[in-house]
């Protein structure tokens, strides 16, 4: 038998059992992992919408069917956004590399990849632009951070700009108010030119283009949904509640996104828009859904600007065919960004609608005097500061809630106190989170702008890390079981990451809590939420 | 003085250690970051890598205490097992303990053979080993996590209420006869 010699313990310890990692990120390529990256578009998804060089590919492989002249595409389309946005050409000149935004992000924080710091994020484009159309960087090229652009670099930056949730949290820091979302933005416009968008992206944008909302319902389905939901209503509430639908002549335009129609738990707030909307018929609510401007989010800006306009169209145009005074938009995050910050100047003047007026209390939304679109959460932090609701807000006592700030109505819009005042009229039990981790400086839920697919898990998990551990602090502190958030975004992605993470708690919309709070006149009596969980002291019937 | 004896005096520099040690996986431009920024909310994984590696040293020597173990090790490789590790450069921690153990017997001069602690250092490095494979068992369970997530994640959103809204016919579950 052969001689076995263990090795001595000496001997064992001199082995080294940590694998190398990756050195020297400036010039290592980036490994496109599985797992981060999100599957490239389907050229159907492109070709319903016009996008050029639509193809089969795969991010993984070597050869990404990119046209022959590539470079002078992106170098073209680079020149031409240098000239149209000012932003961006300010952007690419005046940061000095001073780092404050370097431990701001989301994924730098939870992956701990320094490609990912915003500062060598925006850098990944910075140095292709030096280098292009800088003197400095033309002349001494590596010396000025600059670098040609190579297909490693283009696979780089597709890599690094889909690593990205635009949510801004990094400006908030730079002491020069640099956005690197901004950066991203226009990165990935860049990408499109090529044909390189993700199909989580482009599908969304191409069924929304079409069919009028992101999941391709059409309209019968979106009616079966809503009429579903009624029956629901009426089976725990015993009230059975009215809605319209395309109705010409209403005084106001809801629009939501399609998800708080089509998937839990956003199902669950979209029962209570028609709950609040009932109720308030009796004092002169007068609004209509519609199966056309069926979807409020906007796959198509994080596509490029061009394609955000045509998807944000369909708002006002039908607005203008029903011939309402105002628009009314659900509880969506990138909606209301859009809504604010582009549709004036994408589709408006809308100079055929009218300064919104709540209809109920005569308070003027002099915010929406130009867009002439507000955000339900106003209307009914409005509604409850003029006493024009009856709340039990002991029907949410077997809930204990925290309130995550989406980016983009909180630090896109200052959305900060409104739903906060929501949550305490129809709630017992609202605990905050940490003060660095809420409000402006909120932490993404890592899902954000078009990455909330499912081949990206660990991108999302680990970009939702700095989210969850707040959550976590006040689920183990507090028992929190809760969470609240305003975007339809959060709410497909939250549920996941809070069962990676947190296990225990689940998510809602506002007006999923303020409809279990509301009391109707000749309700039977609650002895569930909407979801069919008992309320606190009503387990015992319940059982029966 | 035994082994067990030596290590709870040497607990802090030992667990300081190997706090390092970990946190040295991270790419050399991000560790600064991970190893100074003392807010635990601006700074989860270093903050979590820190508490749960100081109690899982601590339950290691306790006895091994295996559920407080089981607990620390979930805690880090979760996080682990989303990023940017192979399987094996995520559980690789554990044994970076053996040497950080020995190069501290060295640096106090303590000879290993002649203090009669080769046999306690023997039984020490073996129940490391063993946490090698229980930490594999949890990274493992930390993977099988995320596909889990990632097949049901729409199925949990959207088929539930396809099905209540008769929007499609799935063959029913038979029903016992009564
Ligand atoms: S916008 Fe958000 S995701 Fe993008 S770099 Fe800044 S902090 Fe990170
Ligand atoms: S904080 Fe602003 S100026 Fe400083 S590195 Fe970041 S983007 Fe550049």
């Amino acid at each position: 038998m052969a001689k076995v010699t263990t090795p001595k313990p000496k001997e064992t310890a001199n082995i080294d059992h940590s694998p190398p990692l990756m050195k020297g990120w400036m010039n290592t390529p980036a490994e496109i992992r599985p797992g981060i990256y999100c599957y490239g578009a389907k050229p159907k998804n492109l070709e319903a919408v016009g996008m050029p060089f639509p193809k089969e590919w795969n991010p993984e492989d070597e050869n990404w069917k990119l046209p022959e002249n590539w470079k002078e595409i992106i170098e073209e389309g680079f020149k031409d956004r240098l000239d149209r946005f000012r932003s961006f050409k300010l952007f690419m000149d005046i940061c000095v590399r001073c780092g404050a935004c370097a431990d701001k992000c989301h994924f730098f924080i939870g992956s701990g990849d320094p490609k990912n710091m915003p500062v060598l994020r925006a850098e990944l484009i910075r140095s292709v632009y030096r280098k292009k159309f800088t003197k400095g960087g033309k002349l001494l090229g590596q010396f000025a951070g600059a670098r040609e652009l190579t297909e490693d670099v283009l696979k780089e930056w597709w890599y690094y700009l889909y690593q990205c949730t635009e949510c801004r949290r990094c400006s908030l820091f730079c002491p020069y108010g640099i956005d690197t979302a901004e950066i991203t933005i226009i990165g990935r416009e860049l990408t499109n030119l090529l044909g390189l968008n993700t199909d989580w992206i482009a599908g969304p944008a191409a069924n929304c283009f079409r069919t009028g909302n992101h999941l391709g319902i059409q309209p019968h389905a979106y009616k079966d949904m809503l009429d579903f939901f009624v029956d629901e209503i009426e089976g725990l509430t015993g009230i059975r509640v009215d809605y319209s639908l395309n109705r010409k002549g209403a005084e106001i335009l809801f629009v939501t996104p399609s998800g708080d129609v089509f998937a839990d738990p956003g199902t669950y707030t979209a029962m209570g828009y028609l709950m609040l909307f009932h109720y308030l018929q009796s004092q002169g609510l007068d609004i209509t859904w519609s199966t056309y401007a069926s979807e409020g989010g906007n796959f198509g800006y994080f596509t490029s600007h061009e394609m955000a306009k045509r998807l944000n169209a369909k708002m006002y145009a039908e607005a203008k065919r029903l011939g309402v005074k105002f628009i009314m938009g659900g509880e969506c995050g990138h909606m209301w960004r859009v809504l604010n910050q582009y549709m004036d100047t994408f589709n408006g003047p809308a100079d055929f609608l009218e300064e919104p007026v709540s209809p109920i209390t005569g308070t003027k939304f002099e915010n929406a005097k130009s867009t002439k679109m507000i955000h339900l959460v106003e209307f009914t932090a409005d509604l409850i500061k003029h006493n024009k609701l009856k709340l039990d807000p002991s029907r949410n006592d077997h809930l204990k809630v925290t309130f995550h700030d989406s980016c983009n109505t909180s630090r896109g819009m200052g959305f900060l106190e409104e739903p906060r005042y929501v949550i305490r009229n129809v709630c017992n039990n609202f605990y905050e989170m940490p003060p660095n981790t809420i409000r402006e400086q909120t932490f993404c839920c890592g899902s954000g702008s078009g990455l909330n697919a499912g081949e990206d898990m660990e991108l999302r998990m680990r970009g939702g890390l700095p989210r969850a551990n707040a959550v976590k602090y006040v689920h183990e502190k507090h028992g929190v079981n809760m969470l609240a958030n305003i975007c339809a975004i959060d709410r497909a992605a939250l549920p996941t990451l809070m069962q990676y993470w947190v296990p225990g708690v689940e998510v809602t919309g506002v007006h999923e809590m303020v409809a279990n709070a509301l009391v109707f006149e000749g309700e039977t009596k609650r002895t569930t939420d909407l979801r069919g969980n008992p309320l606190a002291g009503m387990e015992e019937e319940e059982d029966v | 003085m035994d082994l067990a004896g030596i290590l709870s005096l040497e607990r802090s520099s030992l667990i300081k250690k190997w706090q390092e040690a970990v946190l040295d996986t991270y790419p050399a431009d991000s560790r600064q970051f991970l190893k100074k920024e003392r807010d635990k909310f601006s700074n989860p994984v270093g903050s979590i890598l820190e508490n749960e590696l100081m109690s899982l040293f601590d339950a290691f020597l306790a006895g091994p205490d295996r559920d407080k173990m089981i607990v620390c090790l979930e805690n880090i490789l979760r996080l682990r097992a989303v990023q940017d590790f192979s399987p094996s450069q995520a559980v690789s921690f554990v044994f970076r303990l053996k040497s950080i153990v020995r190069e501290r017997l060295h640096a106090k001069g303590l000879e290993i053979d002649t203090n009669g602690i080769e046999e306690d250092l023997r039984i020490f490095e073996k129940n490391i080993d063993e946490l090698v494979l229980l930490a594999f068992d949890i990274y493992c369970r930390c993977r099988q996590k995320i596909y889990e997530l990632r097949v049901h994640e729409v199925q949990n959103q959207v088929g539930r209420l396809l099905k209540r809204a008769n929007l499609v016919c799935e063959i029913p579950d038979t029903e016992p006869d009564v």
